[in-house]
């Protein structure tokens, strides 16, 4: 369960002292989901972008516009076969992940600190305030601030997309239905390049924010405790 | 979630002595604690720095599996486990194929036109096929092998259909595809439908296989025009697979044997380099 806190201390001889607190704000389902979501998210969007090589496009295949002349040094697979064995191999792992992760913040309650709600909207003005506007920064309240709230659950819905899109591609006769709810297939095959790019989006911007929040915050994601929290 | 400071009764607070925390129980002690107050301020279960890190890297240590992964990058374990893996997919995807579950169709007008449609051939456009001497070479758990000519295949009802085919780099097109299904030329050969595989082999010595069932689709034609046309020597003259719920490179061209099988030691021209063996659409 997380948000439980604890004060440090410290023993010197007779006396002790508090030196800090420190709160266990990961479970470890949550870390592990954590940790091999961002390894197959990687993996994916590797050998994804060495798959979208072979036809760099979304149009017609005669005349082929290419779009993007994307880096073979900056895909996974080497070649078209063997960026289909990641990518088919770490779907599972990913879809996996993503299944655990979300039943175990649906029967954990442990969502409620994760998904955006009707209580984080009035906060949502004075964090963007401060992120972006030099605004001051208004007192943390819990483990997430409001805008992080709203970048993890549209995270959330972009895993779930991934996925839907990614099934309209892989199995555009067995899923004809979701290929047709997404436009066609050509569209479903446009959805999940353009997800893949807004999930890449939030993984900078998590990045610049965990260089931000310093080592503590980090090391939360590992061991679950987070020292000298904020809130 | 969070402890609750306007809560007015005031708790023992006992969990707080010093040291007497246990790590292992420290966070359901410590929410028991939620909502204790004393001085109006609440009073949190205390931990020892030692006892912090210890606990601190015990979890860390619950974290460890994840490295198992890195299994991945180790160059002799990789190919297998990458092999693992697709063969999982194409097991999956044997079990989501659906018999009775029809490929999306389309109208003329949604057509790709006839000149836009891509001529993909592995080798060669043209393995130079004399259509005089053609015939298609029947083996295997079939009651009449042989030798079978283009007009007997022709003599089976005769399917249209405007279907997409779709390539395994991403491209696809609508094209229009006319052939005797399949099913009908399997009924005719008489082959042992309980067997597992349809094995082709092409002028251009490409070869594939198909599973039973993906065989006796009703869909997947042995197919001889294109636009309601004669199949066109680029595009496989004199016959060519079309399976509308297969990825292209399953739909060989230019076929001049087949073969009803429950062996199959080599399954595809591209599988054997490492694509999918199913990839059902």
């Amino acid at each position: 369960m997380s948000g439980a806190f604890v004060e440090i201390t410290r023993t010197t001889g007779e006396e002790t002292e508090t030196i800090g607190r420190a709160v266990y704000e990961h479970p470890l389902p949550v870390r592990l989901c954590h940790w091999v979501n961002a390894i197959s998210l990687f993996v994916m969007a590797g050998s994804g972008l060495q798959i979208f090589r072979a036809f760099p496009s979304f149009g017609a295949k005669i005349p082929q516009k290419d779009l993007l002349n994307w880096p073979k040094s900056f895909a996974i697979g080497g070649w078209l076969g063997g960026a289909l064995q990641w990518h088919l191999t770490f779907m599972w792992i990913y879809v996996a992940t993503g299944l655990i992760y979300l039943g175990y913040q649906l029967f954990s309650g442990n969502y409620r600190q994760v998904l955006f709600a009707r209580r984080d909207i009035p906060g949502v003005w004075p964090m963007v305030k401060h992120y972006f506007f030099f605004g001051p920064k208004p007192p943390a309240r819990e483990a997430y601030n409001p805008l992080q709230k709203h970048a993890y659950t549209t995270a959330i819905g972009l895993g779930v997309l991934s996925v839907l899109t990614g099934l309209a591609v892989w199995k555009p006769v067995q899923f004809s239905w979701l290929a047709w709810l997404m436009g066609g297939f050509h569209w479903a095959r446009l959805w999940h390049f353009l997800v893949m790019w807004a999930m890449l989006g939030f993984v900078f911007g998590h990045l610049v924010m965990v260089i931000l929040h310093g080592w503590n915050n980090f090391v939360s994601m590992l061991t679950g405790w987070k020292k000298d929290p904020e809130y | 979630m969070e402890p609750d400071n306007n809560k007015p009764d005031a708790g023992d607070a006992k969990s707080a002595s010093p040291g007497n925390v246990d790590p292992a129980t420290a966070s359901s002690e410590a929410k028991a604690a939620e909502g204790e107050v004393a001085d109006s301020k609440i009073v949190y279960p205390r931990m020892n720095e030692r006892k912090f890190a210890q606990v601190s890297r015990r979890e860390l240590l619950k974290v460890l599996p994840v490295v198992a992964l890195a299994a991945f990058a180790i160059p002799g374990v990789q190919a297998s486990l990458l092999k693992k893996g697709l063969g999982f997919s194409d097991w999956a995807s044997a079990r989501l194929f659906r018999r009775g579950h029809l490929a999306p169709t389309f109208a003329d007008a949604e057509l790709t036109p006839f000149e836009k449609f891509p001529i993909n051939g592995y080798d060669v456009d043209d393995p130079g096929v004399i259509f005089e001497n053609w015939t298609l070479t029947v083996a295997g758990l079939v009651q009449k092998p042989g030798d079978y000519k283009l007009l007997q295949i022709q003599a089976l009802p005769r399917t249209r259909q405007n279907t997409r085919h779709v390539c395994v780099e991403g491209w696809d097109v609508i094209g229009r595809f006319g052939g005797a299904r399949l099913s009908d030329f399997l009924a005719m050969v008489g082959a042992d439908t309980s067997a597992k595989f349809i094995a082709v082999t092409c002028a251009d010595d490409y070869y594939e296989t198909l599973d039973m069932a993906t065989a006796l689709h009703p869909q997947t034609l042995l197919c001889y025009e294109m636009y309601d046309q004669p199949l066109t020597r680029p595009h496989g003259a004199p016959l060519r697979l079309n399976v509308p719920t297969k990825v292209g490179y399953k739909q060989a061209k230019y076929l001049t044997d087949l073969k009803v099988t429950n062996v199959v030691e080599k399954v595809g021209y591209w599988e054997d380099q490492g694509y999918s063996s199913f990839y059902g659409l």
